[in-house]
């Protein structure tokens, strides 16, 4: 199993540097909160993470969701499996799916309550929807590793909470960036606060509480 | 106002055309020009459509050539699209679509014949160019992201088709299906140079004096293209395109003689197929620059200038009927109709009918560019004042189109006029096939003569000014921040 493993790493915009020099290490079957305050630097470590380890099967779901608006939200959701179908099933697929692959969503769909969308334009979805979309797809990518950017943050509570639970539970390994710290230390092994370009935090989240982190906001 | 640059370079435009118009040869030469166009009048007025296999076929022809040539140009514009990033492959695009189709069926005709290859490559080729450029800039505007989210190990082909021609594909699809119109028009006018299609009909027709079937053909080519969004539905296109190539007729075969003989001997320039030397070579060039090249592009480049000048004129004249501003639900429908059939008939086609009537001349040219080409801005411009909306007590009349909508315009025009520009210049060249000195006519007179070492060069030279027309009009727009994307290209 390879190690999952940032060292010494700096993110720069122009001559800037925004982000490190900033060491951190993965546990596998973990599930890391990236808290700080917004423009603190979590979406540019997510982006980092992603470019290190984007060859071990990782799952992104980035801020901006990364949909296509026009394709359907099953076509949305089937592309996290693009890798795993040969390239003739991928091409059909584009003009007309086949049952027994919706058959395998469906079930994901219908957790996140977007079931009734399956053949909607992903564009014509509201915030909430298109990132439960996101998700789906995330989920239906089935990889090792999943790196999201405030993967609920459009969500009420309870659609937020089942969000999260699902994600968290097809991912045993995931670094989520979140800004609610409350959902953070839910859902999280540890928790990881950036402040000021480095880690100001690093802690089991049992050891944690929300009053902890609030000095990082 | 007179500060503003935009003004400044119009009012130079405009001066340099009126100084063009002193060496311009405008003049009516036919006895009895206006009973000529009350004859074509009549005849569009009385239509002869009793001979319908002979107007049938010309349609048929016309589209079968259209969709074949439109259909390769845009499968191999959207392969040059995947390799746009190259700056070999832009100057080939760059290149091939500076020559026009007349020019490419002038060149096939000599080596395939009338064999329907050369229709359908004159057509497929200079779309390629273009499609291979608008598909690159459509392509190059969608959202990156999805790309991103994509996991390890997707296909590069895959990967491509999901993200960004999925997010382009509206775009696409109504570039291609405004550059099947063009297609069509193309189509058309490649029937001038002998293949079966309308414009061969229509100069049958218009040499026997059928003016009533003049008028046949033309009324089902605007009925034919004022409909196309009706027949040209998404699941009809692919058989459409599996029926065309059968549809194409047999022309003549080719003879491969004449292929092998073209390249290795015809083109290749006269003083070293004689044997001369390279060191004749440059007085045979230097003979063709000073006796037809520079007659050529002087007179191309007077009358693009007065062209383009009246295309503006005529355009900030007609665009108040294509706007919902000026127009009221009876005019309107009205104003859009004459737009259409204005910006649907080739200038060719046009240029060809009135020098029937007035006689040869730059005339009929200028007329025939400016009509055309201020019915396609027009248009663009009328559509584009309708996303304005204006104050509730917002004056009307003149002090509407003066004060309220042509300053608001006034940067979309002048952008969707420099546009034009090369196209007007590469239709003012080809118009000299029809007796215009310009650089076509030295072209096809070079091809009568069969020097086609010497039409080669004057095409390349005609290539190499559009390309620079093309560098001008850029800078223009850039220099007045005129914003200009692929997809408000006409």
């Amino acid at each position: 199993m390879t190690a999952l493993a940032l060292d010494e790493v700096v993110a720069r915009y122009g001559d800037l540097e925004v982000l490190g020099p900033l060491s951190l290490e993965l546990v596998r079957g973990q599930t890391v909160a990236l808290v700080g305050k917004s423009g603190a630097g979590k979406s540019t470590l997510l982006s980092l993470m992603h470019q290190r380890w984007r060859t071990h099967g990782v799952a992104l779901m980035p801020q901006d969701l990364g949909l296509v608006p026009n394709l359907s939200v099953y076509h949305n959701v089937y592309m996290g499996g693009l890798a795993r179908y040969s390239r003739w099933h991928n091409l059909v697929t584009l003009a007309r799916p086949y049952r027994r692959d919706v058959e395998q969503v469906r079930p994901l769909l219908k957790t996140l309550e977007i079931e009734h969308k399956c053949w909607s334009a992903a564009g014509e979805l509201s915030g909430g929807q298109r990132q439960r979309v996101a998700a789906a797809r995330a989920i239906f990518q089935a990889g090792d590793i999943l790196l999201a950017d405030e993967p609920a943050s459009a969500l009420d509570g309870p659609m937020a909470e089942t969000v999260l639970a699902t994600l968290t539970q097809a991912y045993d390994t995931a670094v989520l960036a979140m800004h609610d710290v409350e959902l953070a230390l839910r859902f999280s092994d540890r928790v990881v606060g950036i402040a000021n370009g480095g880690i100001a935090l690093d802690q089991p989240t049992h050891r944690v509480q929300a009053s902890d982190l609030l000095a990082l906001y | 106002m007179r500060g503003s640059a935009s003004v400044r370079t119009s009012l130079w435009f405009v001066a340099l055309a009126v100084v063009c118009v002193f060496f311009a040869d405008l003049t009516i030469s036919a006895h009895d020009p206006w009973g000529e166009l009350a004859r074509l009048f009549s005849g569009l007025v009385t239509p002869d459509f009793t001979q319908s296999d002979y107007l049938v076929e010309a349609l048929i022809r016309t589209l079968a050539f259209a969709f074949v040539g439109v259909g390769l140009g845009a499968i191999s514009g959207f392969l040059l699209a995947m390799v746009f990033g190259s700056r070999i492959v832009r100057t080939f695009c760059a290149f091939i679509r500076a020559i026009h189709e007349l020019f490419w069926a002038l060149i096939f005709l000599q080596f395939f014949g009338l064999h329907p290859l050369t229709g359908v490559l004159a057509i497929a080729i200079p779309y390629a160019g273009v499609f291979g450029k608008v598909y690159a800039e459509i392509l190059e505007e969608t959202d990156p992201q999805p790309r991103e989210t994509l996991p390890y190990g997707t296909g590069s082909v895959i990967a491509l088709l999901y993200t960004r021609v999925s997010q382009a594909w509206p775009q696409l699809v109504t570039y291609t299906s405004y550059r099947l119109e063009c297609g069509l028009r193309s189509s058309a006018v490649l029937g001038f140079v002998g293949m079966p299609t309308l414009g061969f009909y229509l100069e049958s027709a218009f040499a026997q004096g059928h003016y009533s079937v003049v008028g046949a053909l033309l009324l089902l080519f605007y009925v034919l293209i004022t409909t196309l969004r009706l027949w040209v539905r998404p699941k009809l296109v692919p058989l459409y395109l599996i029926a065309a190539p059968f549809l194409l007729g047999s022309g003549l075969p080719i003879r491969w003689q004449n292929v092998t003989r073209f390249f290795t001997e015809d083109i290749v320039p006269a003083p070293l197929r004689n044997g001369d030397g390279w060191e004749a070579l440059g007085p045979w060039l230097m003979e063709l620059l000073s006796s037809e090249a520079l007659p050529g592009i002087w007179n191309t480049l007077v009358l693009t200038q007065i062209a383009l000048v009246l295309t503006g004129v005529l355009t900030l004249l007609l665009y108040p009927i294509g706007s919902r501003h000026f127009t009221n639900r009876l005019t309107g429908p009205l104003g859009h109709t004459v737009l259409v059939v204005l910006r649907s008939t080739p200038e060719y086609l046009l240029a060809f009918i009135l020098l029937q009537l007035w006689g040869p001349s730059m005339l009929p040219a200028v007329i025939a560019l400016a009509v055309h080409n201020s019915g396609i801005i027009g248009h663009l411009i009328g559509r584009r004042s309708n996303d304005h909306t204006l104050r509730p007590d917002a004056p009307s009349g003149l002090e509407r189109y003066t004060y309220e909508l042509t300053p608001r315009l006034y940067g979309p025009f002048l952008a969707f006029l420099f546009y034009r520009w090369e196209i007007i210049m590469r239709e003012t060249a080809i118009l000299g096939i029809l007796g215009i000195a310009t650089l076509g006519f030295y072209v096809d007179s070079a091809i009568q003569e069969i020097r086609f070492d010497r039409a080669m060069v004057l095409i390349v030279i005609t290539a190499l000014l559009n390309i620079g027309v093309d560098i001008l009009a850029r800078w223009l727009r850039a220099r007045l921040r005129l914003k200009h994307t692929a997809q408000s290209e006409p």
